[in-house]
């Protein structure tokens, strides 16, 4: 009599449940590189691009207005009265107004100080007019642009997509599943057999594992082939904190997912479980932006510290031992959730 | 009758849901004994603790109070060795939709330490040819016999069937008892709540009848009927006022009379004798016959006998899965 492998069997028909439908390939793979392509296009270095700003001319014969139209690489000029200006200022559709008076030496600067933006435009603006009319720097400075991969916003990307990946894959990938079985009775029919506990979780968590790897081929691809981003770590060790950071998420998931009777529930829960981190793991740009009082919440959160650990094997080529407190934090994330989901499971 | 040990031991079984309005008592005290290698059905209407009685007796549910012994086990010591060796069907389970068959029946049969084959479970339910079919192609009858094949890959001694043929048509019913009462007979136990009468009455070699909780009657479908005085049952309506059904009672070889619907049901343990009673009856009445029939008494009057009501007096119209005992209790009106 043959025998069968109750995680293998479990193992396989997670695997083949995914495969079996390709509208679940895209969501999984295809979004993030669709999303990768887009913004590593929009943010890609080369060449200064023309600040934008809007100018008010009171008076025709004015050297500050033809000083900054002499300049049409680097600003880039909307010409209009006051009133329309300062609407458009208001709108957020231009960062900074310049009044040119009457008088030679009178301009107006109007900007919104928080917009970084705006400063930024409203200095460069100042210095080239300050200079145009007679001013001396005393500093020798020269600027050195960056332009090596591995600090630019790409490269700071693609270990942020990877990431995402893990944690929607880990949440909405186990919570769903298991909330599904739930309402179709299946967990309450796998409770009456003798299937061992150990071998269902040990298959959702296994076959997540799985569709990690997909994932680093499609995205590391990505990032080294088509917008050359460095891979400076081992990829032994790049694998080894996706494995860690999944099964954080894979934890995650099956905690939210361990009582919740309705896909409204558990959809619920991990909104509010992915929502901060969405919010301020780093993704899309670095979490130190966030004031000093809540980095000690960001530091904790599952993402964030996966992102650091993938960002340091990635862009810093950073070994095992440098990223000990990442791993340490996903560990305790991936041993907490299990067990608490463990305790609280309901199969009914 | 006696019995070593039965196959299933239930002694003054309570069960009491916290409902929104209230504690709901789903099971108010309920006994029976089932014999090894019988078929067993629990028969009443829908929320009569059906389910709740069975999801109890398969391990899937706690009993707020009472004894309850399965293959002389409990669960409460047992449950691993209880797991191997019963089969179980629930009213409704949903299976990953992008399964084959056969890749389920071998999911099913990992679980288990032996059992047959796969391919040889899906061949006891008459599902070989479609071992290869994505599980959510089948149609209602095949699902549920795939749900069967999934019950047998554990060999059990002892099957459940909640509800087995709720929603289905009139031929894949008939298909799903061939399969039921071709698993019989090899010393397996079988118990199955239904409510449907003809059910019960062909598969089960006792039935247990459950109404608000508690077994209100219990035995041989064949006993049950005799209980009632009558095997016939003489069905008939008059044109016109219809006077109450006390004045059929004393017509010759009459048990018992009731109205029904638009007319009478008289149970009768000699037809041949009621008819020309009645005749004569309504002639000197000066009533006129609308209809007549006589027909073979079944468990649906037994149940009717009991309690007034109808099995099905409360069924929805449509195919749909029956309320299940926690939502609350549907009284018939």
């Amino acid at each position: 009599m043959k025998s069968y492998n109750p995680f293998v069997e479990l193992y396989k028909a997670r695997i083949r449940e995914f495969y079996r439908q390709p509208s679940r390939l895209f969501w999984v793979y295809g979004f993030p590189l669709l999303l990768a392509v887009i913004l590593g296009l929009a943010f890609r270095g080369g060449g200064e691009r023309p600040m934008l700003l809007d100018l008010v001319q009171t008076s025709s014969e004015s050297k500050v207005a033809s000083v900054i139209k002499s300049q049409p690489k680097k600003f880039k000029i909307k010409q209009s009265d006051q009133a329309t200006a300062l609407a458009r200022l208001k709108a957020g559709k231009t960062p900074l107004v310049v009044v040119a008076g009457a008088s030679q030496s009178d301009i107006d600067y109007h900007f919104d100080p928080t917009r970084p933006e705006a400063i930024a435009t409203r200095s460069s603006l100042d210095d080239t007019l300050q200079r145009a009319f007679g001013r001396k720097d005393v500093l020798s400075a020269h600027d050195q642009p960056v332009t090596e991969p591995g600090s630019r916003y790409i490269d700071f990307l693609i270990p942020g997509l990877l990431g995402m990946n893990a944690m929607g894959g880990g949440l909405w990938g186990v919570g769903f599943f298991l909330v599904n079985c739930r309402i179709g009775k299946l967990l309450k029919r796998f409770k009456a057999t003798p299937m061992p506990r150990i071998s269902f979780l040990g298959a959702i968590l296994a076959s997540r594992l799985t569709y990690l790897i997909p994932d680093i081929i499609v995205l590391m691809s990505l990032g080294i082939f088509a917008f050359g981003m460095p891979m400076r770590g081992n990829w032994l060790t790049l694998l080894i904190v996706e494995v860690i950071g999944a099964s954080a998420f894979a934890g995650l998931g099956l905690l939210v997912a361990s009582r919740a009777r309705t896909t409204e529930a558990v959809s619920g829960l991990m909104n509010l479980i992915m929502f901060p981190m969405w919010l301020f793991g780093g993704i899309f740009f670095s979490p130190d932006v966030y004031p000093d009082a809540i980095q000690p919440f960001i530091q904790i959160l599952p993402l964030t510290q996966l992102l650091n650990a993938l960002r340091a094997v990635i862009l810093e080529g950073a070994g095992l031992a440098a990223i000990m407190t990442p791993i340490g934090v996903l560990v305790a994330w991936a041993v907490i959730t299990f067990t608490l989901a463990l305790k609280i499971f309901r199969w009914d | 009758m006696s019995s070593p040990t039965p196959a299933i031991l239930v002694q003054d079984l309570r069960k009491t849901y916290p409902g929104r309005e209230g504690p709901v008592q789903a099971v108010r005290g309920l006994s029976l004994e089932v014999f090894p290698g019988e078929c067993f059905g629990l028969l009443g209407p829908n929320g009569a603790g059906k389910t709740t009685t069975v999801e109890i007796l398969e391990g899937l549910n706690q009993p707020t109070s009472g004894r309850v012994e399965v293959l002389g086990m409990t669960w409460e010591k047992d449950e691993d060795a209880l797991r191997q060796r019963i089969g179980v069907t629930l009213q409704e389970t949903r299976l990953p939709d992008h399964a084959t068959v056969l890749e389920m029946a071998r999911l099913f049969r990992s679980f288990y330490p032996s059992g047959p084959d796969p391919m040889e479970a899906l061949t006891r339910v008459a599902l070989e040819s479609k071992a290869g079919s994505i599980v959510e192609t089948l149609s209602g009858g095949q699902q549920r016999r795939l749900a069967v094949a999934l019950a047998l890959v554990g060999e059990p001694d002892l099957l459940f069937f909640d509800e087995p043929t709720t929603g289905l048509d009139p031929q894949s019913r008939r298909q799903l008892w061939d399969v039921i009462r071709e698993l019989q007979g090899q010393g397996r136990t079988t118990v199955l709540t239904t409510h449907y009468m003809d059910e019960a009455e062909r598969l089960c070699d006792r039935v247990a009848i459950v109404d608000y909780g508690q077994v209100i009657a219990m035995g041989s479908p064949r006993e049950l009927i005799l209980k009632l005085g009558g095997e016939h049952i003489v069905e008939f309506a008059v044109v016109g006022t219809a006077p109450p059904a006390e004045n059929f009672s004393g017509l010759a070889s009459v048990q018992t009379a009731r109205t029904e619907a638009d007319g009478y049901a008289l149970t009768v343990s000699e037809a041949h004798k009621t008819i020309p009673d009645l005749l004569a009856k309504l002639g000197t009445e000066g009533l006129e016959l609308a209809r007549l029939t006589t027909r073979q008494a079944s468990l649906e009057d037994v149940f009717v006998s009991l309690t007034g009501r109808h099995l099905r007096d409360n069924e929805e119209p449509t195919a749909t899965p029956p309320k299940r005992g926690r939502r609350g209790r549907q009284r018939s009106a």
